[in-house]
């Protein structure tokens, strides 16, 4: 009788679980429009992800809480921890597709390669925003990739130009030396081709310093070797405690810091602090607003930082790094609501999505309106051009803030294009049979 | 090739002494800090038998707890102290909560415990810290900041970092009063006596669970002093869980049971993988020093399986 009952129980809250599980998805589906968010707040890239999470939910929650949502339809959010761990992303996106997802945002390059060969067979888009495989930004082999408003290549492109810049032409770089300090994995490794393209067409010596993950803490050899090799530039593709270490580390050795430039992922707040006085000068590409002046933001404060639905740190609010995860979530929200115009409908599905992100035009008249005036260059999606490869300016740290020290500077886009397009048919032949376009272009 | 192996190399460091100097010195201070992680995994495998999976992350918590305190307005020699109390209490309660209920169990489940203490403080750690890196608090500790640069002659100059300076004095401080305490005092001979053998010592009145009580309070103390020389190297990050594993080969060295042979251990491999990294590693393209280290403590173990200060252990089937 006691095995009975127990057996009944069992069998009971089996079900209901069960149930439940079923259930939840359908009533998802019908009355909002659900984001999971892939994030890591846990792990050696805390450091960087925690801004970036908390970036990317605030602007979502504030829509929420503000708007009630997009045309009317609330947005039900859900974080997924990866740690920054691709077998951990990948386990998030399969428990969190069933439920309608929209899009997926990897935030990690190793996590976007895993994603971008299931995204055509599953019909949820990934958004790489700035990172991820550059070659993806050719449409019409990757419709169900978007990695705007820049490729690692246009970011590796404009470090190049600028450094042509303080030289006074791209002519001058002959006979230069470069350093390249890089995160050895998926995301250093990627701008690495271009690099080496452009070192031999511009004549200058590329000196490459891997860091394994294991040592970003551990960076020690990686700059005596830049101190015996006297680079006239070091460049940086760092993340999480790689960044800070990295500072530190050209502090040290007294490497000129504006001669120092990271990638657009180097560029947080707590990353140039960690230097302290010494690391004044030092320099970071950026395509995201700098600092809390913006209505949009302000919308923010009031209505989820205050009200308490927000993990953030007040004080990191509008840090470099937040806002990088609130245009991110722009770009989210405004491909929702392109796809809500495109379709009629107010509760989507990943392949309207798709059509919206691939029919995105954020132009000025639009960021103004969404409180963002200045806070991003004007970007506009086509079904060739998944990245768009906009312009990029130059931040500079000045001992306790970053500073605009530039105005905004194209990619190599005639050099840069034709690379990733043929990047792109590379990548279609190794991984063939790879799905021809059969999407309807919707612009 | 045998040019750039055998002959480049050595010219390189007659024609830049400073670079050669400076070469060294940060494989000294790589080998003390590296030593230092070592001691924490000695100390308990001497008094158990266990490889402290959990050293790592001690070093993180340590560290994380001294800054966590000092940012909620503890001052920071307070904070010190108090931080010395929690390492306290973590060794009182891994003892009585890990240690004692598995007295006798097989040393594989007191390994499968330590890493399950890994996890358990890492999930705490970020639940009382959050996961973003912390900064040391070096000015407010009293320890030095900023670097001292020497010419050599015309030839150059070298660059000390006074932190580093300061980590090479605490390291032989703590090595010599761990030294002195395990020599010198009635529980450091009673420690000596647990790890020859645990049913002997208890036959003769030695309370294990007090040993290890203290020990992991010792090795508490040691990670502590590895979280303030490293958060103010780089910062506190759970990042630092992972370089802590560089003491693996320290280890295998060493010797796991030698105090001294942590410290040899620490600085042969502290020297050997920058001097590695620096004129041989761009042979392979870099990054070397993170297998170059596995690679010279198999070499020694060639020649010494025990390790250098290991004790060779025969035993009669």
């Amino acid at each position: 009788m006691k095995d009975f009952k127990q057996f009944a129980l069992g069998t009971a809250v089996a079900l209901g679980v069960g149930l439940t599980g079923l259930m939840a998805p359908t009533a998802q589906a019908q009355d909002s429009n659900y984001v999971p968010l892939l994030t890591y707040r846990t792990g050696p890239y805390a450091g960087s992800g925690i801004h970036i999470a908390n970036g990317m939910h605030d602007y979502l929650q504030m829509l929420n809480e503000r708007d009630g949502g997009i045309g009317g339809v609330k947005l039900e959010l859900e974080e997924c921890e990866t740690g920054y761990n691709a077998q951990k992303g990948v386990e998030c996106y399969e428990a969190t597709k069933g439920k309608g997802a929209l899009v997926y945002n990897p935030y990690s390059t190793g996590i976007t390669l895993q994603l971008i060969p299931k995204a055509s067979v599953d019909k949820i888009p990934v958004l790489s925003m700035g990172y991820g495989l550059s070659a993806a930004a050719d449409g019409n082999v990757f419709p169900w990739v978007f990695n705007g408003p820049d490729t690692y290549w246009d970011g590796a492109s404009v470090v190049i130009k600028y450094i042509g810049q303080q030289e006074g032409g791209l002519e001058n770089l002959k006979g230069k030396k470069i350093g390249y300090l890089f995160l050895d994995a998926g995301y250093g490794r990627e701008p690495i081709p271009l690099l080496e393209q452009l070192a031999e067409k511009y004549g200058f010596e590329l000196l490459k310093y891997p860091v394994p993950g294991a040592e970003m803490q551990n960076q020690s050899s990686q700059w005596l070797n830049v101190r015996r090799d006297r680079p006239d530039y070091m460049v940086m593709w760092g993340w999480g405690a790689m960044n800070p270490t990295a500072i530190k580390e050209a502090v040290k050795i007294r490497f000129p810091m504006d001669k120092f430039i990271g990638v657009w992922w180097a560029a947080g707040d707590d990353d140039a602090a960690a230097g302290g006085e010494g690391a004044k000068g030092y320099k970071a590409l950026n395509f995201s607003g700098v600092g809390p002046d913006f209505p949009a933001i302000d919308d923010i404060k009031t209505h989820v930082v205050e009200a308490g639905l927000s993990s953030a740190d007040p004080e990191t609010v509008g840090g470099t790094l937040y806002n990088r995860g609130v245009l991110n979530s722009v770009i989210i929200a405004e491909g929702i609501r392109t796809a809500q115009e495109l379709t009629g409908k107010t509760v989507i599905t990943g392949e309207d999505m798709r059509m919206g992100l691939e029919a995105l035009n954020l132009d000025e008249a639009r960021l103004k309106e969404l409180g963002l005036a200045g806070f991003a260059h004007p970007m506009k999606v086509t079904c060739e051009d998944h990245s768009g490869s906009n312009p990029v300016f130059i931040q500079q740290w000045n001992g306790t803030e970053w500073r605009q020290a530039s105005d905004w500077i194209e990619p190599m886009n005639d050099l840069v294009r034709p690379l990733l397009e043929a990047a792109a048919k590379e990548y279609a032949e190794k991984n063939a049979p790879w799905p021809a376009r059969t999407e309807a272009c919707p612009n | 090739m045998l040019y750039d192996i055998f002959i480049d190399p050595f010219v390189q460091m007659y024609d830049m002494p400073d670079f050669f100097l400076q070469v060294l010195w940060e494989g000294f201070v790589a080998g003390i800090l590296y030593a230092l992680i070592a001691l924490g995994f000695v100390l308990i495998f001497k008094a158990s038998g266990v490889f402290n999976f959990a050293q790592g992350i001690m070093v993180v918590f340590a560290g994380l707890t001294l800054v966590g305190l000092h940012e909620n307005g503890v001052p920071a020699y307070l904070a010190l102290i108090l931080t010395i109390g929690v390492m306290g209490v973590l060794a009182y309660g891994v003892e009585r909560v890990v240690m004692r209920p598995l007295v006798n169990q097989p040393e594989i489940i007191l390994l499968m415990a330590t890493i399950g203490l890994t996890y358990f403080l890492v999930g705490f750690g970020e639940f009382v810290f959050g996961g973003e890196p912390k900064q040391m608090i070096t000015q407010e500790l009293g320890l030095p900041t900023g670097s001292t640069a020497f010419e050599i002659g015309d030839r150059g100059l070298i660059i000390l970092q006074h932190i580093d300076i300061a980590a090479a004095v605490i390291a032989v401080i703590m090595v010599t009063a761990l030294g002195l305490f395990f020599n010198k005092t009635r529980i450091g001979r009673a420690l000596r006596a647990v790890a020859d053998d645990h049913q002997a010592a208890l036959s003769v009145g030695i309370s294990l669970n007090q040993i290890w009580a203290i020990v992991w309070f010792a090795a508490g103390l040691v990670a502590l002093a590895t979280g303030i020389m490293w958060g103010a190297r780089s910062d506190v990050s759970f990042a630092l869980e992972i370089v802590a594993f560089k003491a693996l080969p320290v280890l295998i060295l060493g010797g796991f049971t030698s105090i001294p042979g942590a410290i040899v251990g620490g600085l042969i491999i502290g020297f050997g993988e920058k001097i590695g990294e620096l004129y041989w590693g761009g042979l392979v393209g870099g990054g070397v020093e993170s297998w170059l280290a596995y690679i010279i403590a198999l070499v020694f173990l060639l020649f010494r399986p025990q390790g250098l200060f290991g004790e060779r252990i025969i035993e009669r089937i």
